[in-house]
């Protein structure tokens, strides 16, 4: 178990070594494939290997490394981000990096606990996490070697950082799989922070003046969110000895929740919930592989990661409710905004952000079904999202547009890819895949603690079905024009769009089991209660997926006794869905936009409420710590 | 036992009820604007001649969508006569509702696609009362399942008449009433052509009017669930209630779509969810 | 048994008329008519009607608009022709731009004279018309019972008709 746990984190580093030292794009990508595909290996190893055990507390190399190393990789961490802030001429990151320094020295004046002898913890969550990253992480990088090369040849201007570029990838996923399985509180911070410099490099790869900017904004949020797991340290080695998540985890109330509220806060800024979302949105400037694994399925992920990690203190407490009533306006505000947008990558960072808001929501109500609903939440939103970026990355750059107007008729131009991304969508928001699973079980945990949240929920939820629905729609119509030439895509990327797409679908027909296997042994360690769907609503769910299935099936007998016609224009068509006779016999295109409500709702508007509101409740949440 | 029961006879009778609700819709409003109006069976008549016609379609996938359309509608109003979750019952309305648009939406053109758009604005107006009322109905017997909100002992409305009333305004937005006919119109009301069903002829057309009749039976089953301490109270309250929304109807203009999500989501957010509020602590404090 | 006797939706279509028999088309709809007695609808959309009511005369521009509602309309169906424009081009025939009555575009089954065209005479002639859509449903059934013979698989394109 030691040597798999260590493989599994040098793994990827190795590999991102070793491709940046390969002569030749074909050993490069060679290496990049193999290595993808051992950590999904490795990923999946892990699992069948812990599966009915109970936690294990590890060393896997680590201790030594937290012993000997930490505080010479914390140094030069500082350094580098301070390197940057200097070259970059960015006042405030370098200003954040002195701080950290200071909080460093501030934590060896106040002594160092002996440091554990096995740092590193993997239960039910850990394993999940590290299935996560390591499938869709994989996933991910599979896809990013046939849309490097393409993005290579869209943009041929400046040196190749393709090598680096998947270093930093490699990189950041070892980093993730430390940051999963760490218990000791520096070490999971350590890497913390180098997960932030990873996302801020990857954001900055164009080196635009826009792409430095938004990387800086990444960097500056997150490292103000890092200073929350700095304080908790700080506190708890004060306080309490060694400073573990687990002890925090089982604490007593008010220690225990202040150090908690402080993670919560890193939690937050890296969830990219309000006040701290600004940064995700500036985040999609990066190439669309980053914004899969870094800013959807994992990086962000492991902000409610650490907050659910909490939740068991968070449970019943006021501090509990106005963090869950963070993560709920969020979901509310960011939803909203969603269905104002047409670029599709910004829908899906919104989207993105309103359901870590809704993960918060159920983390910080702690009860048994509400992690429950959380836990559900991460694995079906990793892999939807994961493959509803990815798809548009690739259409991307097939149509030269992001926009999802463009993506009109997509389901006629390119039906295999259109199918990715509507599979994407449906796991997203509709009845019996997998969101909505974890939603409805959401809403059943939070009716019985307090009204307010799951109001907030329902009416965030509206606008969730009103921007897939209609982004689904624009891709099932059948296109007016002809379609522009399309090229096909890599093999690469059609691997990991199937592999993805697959998951998306299996997952909502295995998820009982992943239920019983993996989620419930965790939370019979940490909670008391059961889990409310009952076999009869499982079955009905199945039901409903199976008639999904059947329904391509009714075509059969619909074809029958068909006229085809064109689509009505008053009678003014000129013969082709595509045209209609204007004004003086003039020649006018079909041309249907969506609706994007801009007249009722404004995106700034929205986005400063959700700042203030939020920004007042961090204020009143420590407040309520206190209290 | 029963559950199965009334399912089956919801799949079975829902149509019949359905159709007769609608003929005697289309007696009434006649009356009201002073006019003989057609035979009772009316909408039988329509539905068969429309299954008699030819199927004129622009893109070979658009009934597809319809299928879903109606089997879902049948699946959420099973659930519901089967005493599931109610929660389930919504989300598969939400399903279905969804497969009509994504249809009118693959049929591009001009008017389908602005009803598309429409019938979306009006879900996201009804969705978050729907979600609240499923709320409501849970606090007293603390289930989800309608078999246990049957089964309280209690005149569900005097507990949750804010609810009620937000309910009742949403669900003129499902009938398809005025003023909330924006999608698509019913009678002889016309709204951008016929709006959403402006490309589904024939047989397709039929279906969605099949479909309409399976889910007024499961309204007119949700605004009973409110009376369902007493048969004798919620079959007249429940038939007063459809009455009203015909008189509704009939006498207001149709709002715009702006009007509709904001009315709705105020009423929902004012008299649904301060309902559920009150009613949550008043549970609460041991009342 | 038939039910296109007992519900058949219309819709229409001005030509070139001068309003005179477009209001009283509209008439018919008012309560002192109320054709919906009959369960006529004025359905507004050609892909939902069965009879399609012309008003006016056929000129250049409409022309073309009035062949696409015809093809556009799901078989079987009837065309009215209302008033003397729309039957013969009436008052317009030696009009520069007349094509003439709405037969010189499409078939028309019934034909309403009148300028204009009185209520009771037009919901006569919808009445005539529904005999002639009997039996043009005969027709049609007996024609798609040969087309169907074909089995023909989902994903595979039906004609389009000629435009
Ligand atoms: S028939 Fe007479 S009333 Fe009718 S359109 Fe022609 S001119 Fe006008």
């Amino acid at each position: 178990m030691e040597r798999l746990v260590f493989l599994l984190i040098a793994v990827p580093l190795l590999g991102g070594i070793l491709q940046a030292v390969m002569p030749g794009a074909r050993a490069r990508h060679g290496v990049i494939w193999f290595t993808c595909g051992l950590t999904i290996l490795l990923a999946h190893a892990v699992l069948v290997m812990t599966l009915g055990e109970a936690p294990i507390r590890l060393n896997a190399g680590l201790a030594l490394f937290e012993r000997q190393g930490l505080l010479p990789a914390e140094i030069a961490l500082i350094a580098l981000i301070g390197f940057y802030g200097i070259r970059y001429r960015n006042p405030l990151a370098v200003v954040l990096a002195g701080l950290q320094a200071l909080l460093l020295i501030g934590q060896q004046q106040a002594g160092h606990p002996e440091p554990l002898e096995q740092p590193l913890l993997l239960d039910g969550l850990a394993v999940m996490m590290v299935m996560i990253i390591g499938v869709v992480g994989g996933g991910i990088g599979i896809h990013a070697i046939g849309y490097m090369q393409e993005h290579r040849e869209h943009h041929p201007e400046g040196p190749d950082r393709r090598a680096s570029f998947f270093f930093v990838v490699f990189l950041f996923l070892s980093a993730m799989f430390g940051l999963v399985l760490a218990d000791s509180l520096p070490l999971l911070l350590l890497f913390w922070e180098i997960t932030t410099l990873c996302s801020f490099l990857l954001i900055g790869f164009e080196r635009t003046p826009e792409a430095m900017k938004n990387a800086f904004k990444a960097l500056n949020l997150n490292l103000i969110g890092g200073f929350g797991i700095g304080l908790a340290i700080l506190h708890q080695s004060i306080n309490h000895g060694t400073p573990t998540l687990s002890s925090i985890a089982s604490g007593a109330a008010p220690a225990a929740l202040l150090a908690a509220a402080l993670i919560a806060i890193a939690g937050l800024a890296k969830s990219a919930q309000f006040p701290f979302s600004s940064w995700l949105l500036g985040a999609m400037v990066a190439p669309t592989p980053v914004s899969a694994l870094l800013h959807s399925s994992t990086m962000v992920k492991a902000g409610v990661y650490v907050i659910i990690r909490c939740a068991p203190v968070f449970h019943l407490t006021p501090a509990g409710f106005i963090l869950s009533l963070i993560g709920a306006i969020t979901f509310l505000l960011t939803s909203t905004i969603a269905a104002t947008q047409s670029n599709a990558k910004r829908v899906l960072a919104y989207s993105t952000i309103a359901n870590l808001g809704l993960i918060v929501t159920c983390a910080g109500i702690g009860s048994h079904q509400a992690v429950w609903a959380a836990m559900l939440l991460i694995i079906f939103h990793a892999v939807a999202k994961a493959l509803l970026f990815l798809s548009v990355g690739t259409v991307e750059h097939k149509l030269g547009s992001r926009d999802i107007e463009d993506m009109n008729g997509l389901i006629v131009c390119n039906p295999r890819l259109a199918l990715a991304m509507l599979i994407g969508a449906a796991g997203m928001f509709l009845a019996p895949f997998g969101m909505l699973i974890s939603k409805w079980a959401a809403i059943e945990a939070l009716i019985q603690a307090n009204p307010i949240l799951p109001i907030i929920i329902a009416f965030g939820s509206a606008p969730t079905l009103f921007f897939w629905t209609k982004w689904m729609g624009k891709l099932l119509a059948c296109r007016p024009q002809a379609c522009p030439a399309i090229r096909v895509c890599s093999l690469s990327e059609q691997a990991a769009l199937g592999l993805l797409a697959a998951l998306t679908i299996g997952i909502c027909a295995i998820f009982p089991m992943v239920s019983s296997h993996l989620i419930e042994p965790y939370l019979a360690l940490h909670f008391s209660g059961e889990i409310l769907i009952s076999r009869g609503n499982l079955i009905t769910m199945f039901i409903m997926l199976a008639l999904i299935g059947l329904l391509p099936f009714s075509l059969v007998y619909r074809s029958r006794a068909e006229r085809m016609v064109t689509p009505y224009l008053c009678g003014a068509n000129l013969g082709d869905t595509g045209h209609f006779t204007g004004s003086a016999d003039s020649v006018q295109p079909v041309y249907l936009k969506n609706y994007y409500l801009h007249s009722l709702l404004d995106e700034a508007t929205l986005f400063r409420l959700g700042l203030i509101a939020s920004g007042t409740l961090m204020l009143v949440m420590f407040a309520a710590v206190g209290w | 036992m029963s559950g199965w029961l009334s399912a089956i006879l919801y799949i079975l009778l829902a149509p019949v009820a359905g159709g007769l609700i609608a003929g005697i819709d289309r007696k009434l409003t006649a009356r009201m604007q002073r006019r003989i109006g057609p035979p009772i069976f009316q909408p039988f008549y329509d539905l068969f001649k429309l299954i008699d016609k030819e199927n004129v379609i622009v893109n070979l996938y658009q009934n597809l969508y319809l299928t879903g359309f109606l089997v879902f509608n049948i699946v959420a109003g099973t659930l519901f006569f089967a005493g599931g979750d109610l929660l389930l019952v919504i989300f598969a309305l939400a399903l279905s509702g969804i497969f009509l648009v994504l249809g009118a939406a693959s049929a591009t053109s001009p008017y389908s696609h602005i009803g598309a758009e429409r019938e979306l604005i009006q879900m996201m107006a009804c969705e978050p009362m729907l979600l609240i009322a499923a709320m409501g109905l849970y606090l007293l017997p603390h289930s989800f399942q309608v078999r246990d909100i049957l089964a309280v002992d209690k005149p569900l409305f005097l507990y949750l008449p804010g609810i009620l009333f937000g309910l009742l305004y949403i669900l003129t937005i499902k009938l398809r009433k005025s003023p909330f006919d924006l999608s698509t119109s019913h009678h002889a009301h016309q709204e951008i052509v016929k709006g959403i069903t402006t490309e589904f002829s024939g047989p397709a057309l039929a279906v969605v009017e099949l479909a309409h009749w399976y889910e007024t039976i499961l309204i007119l089953g949700m605004i009973y669930l409110f009376f369902a301490w007493n048969p004798w109270v919620a079959v007249p309250a429940t038939i007063g209630l459809y009455l009203a929304e015909i008189l509704v109807d009939n006498t207001n203009a149709r709002l715009t779509w702006r009007w509709t999500v904001t009315s709705s989501w105020l009423i929902a957010a004012v008299a649904g969810a301060g309902n559920l509020i009150v009613l949550f602590y008043f549970l609460k404090a041991g009342f | 048994m038939s039910m296109f006797k007992r519900s058949p939706w219309m819709v229409h279509y001005d030509g070139a008329s001068c309003n005179g028999c477009d209001i009283e088309v509209l008439a018919c709809l008012t309560p002192r008519y109320d054709v919906e007695r009959f369960g006529v609808i004025n359905t507004g959309n050609p892909k939902h009607a069965d009879v399609l009511l012309i008003t006016g005369y056929i000129n250049e521009q409409s022309q073309p608009v009035v062949r696409q509602i015809y093809q556009q309309m799901p078989d079987p169906k009837v065309v009215i022709a209302i008033g003397i424009c729309a039957t013969s081009g009436g008052i317009f025939s030696e009009c520069y731009n007349t094509k003439g009555g709405v037969d010189s575009t499409i078939p028309v089954d019934v034909y309403v004279p009148g300028c204009a065209a009185r209520p009771e005479s037009i919901i006569d002639g919808v009445v005539k018309g529904l005999a002639v859509l009997e039996t043009k449903r005969a027709a049609w059934r007996i024609e798609r019972k040969k087309r169907n013979r074909v089995f023909r698989l989902p994903f595979f394109k039906p004609k389009a008709s000629p435009p």
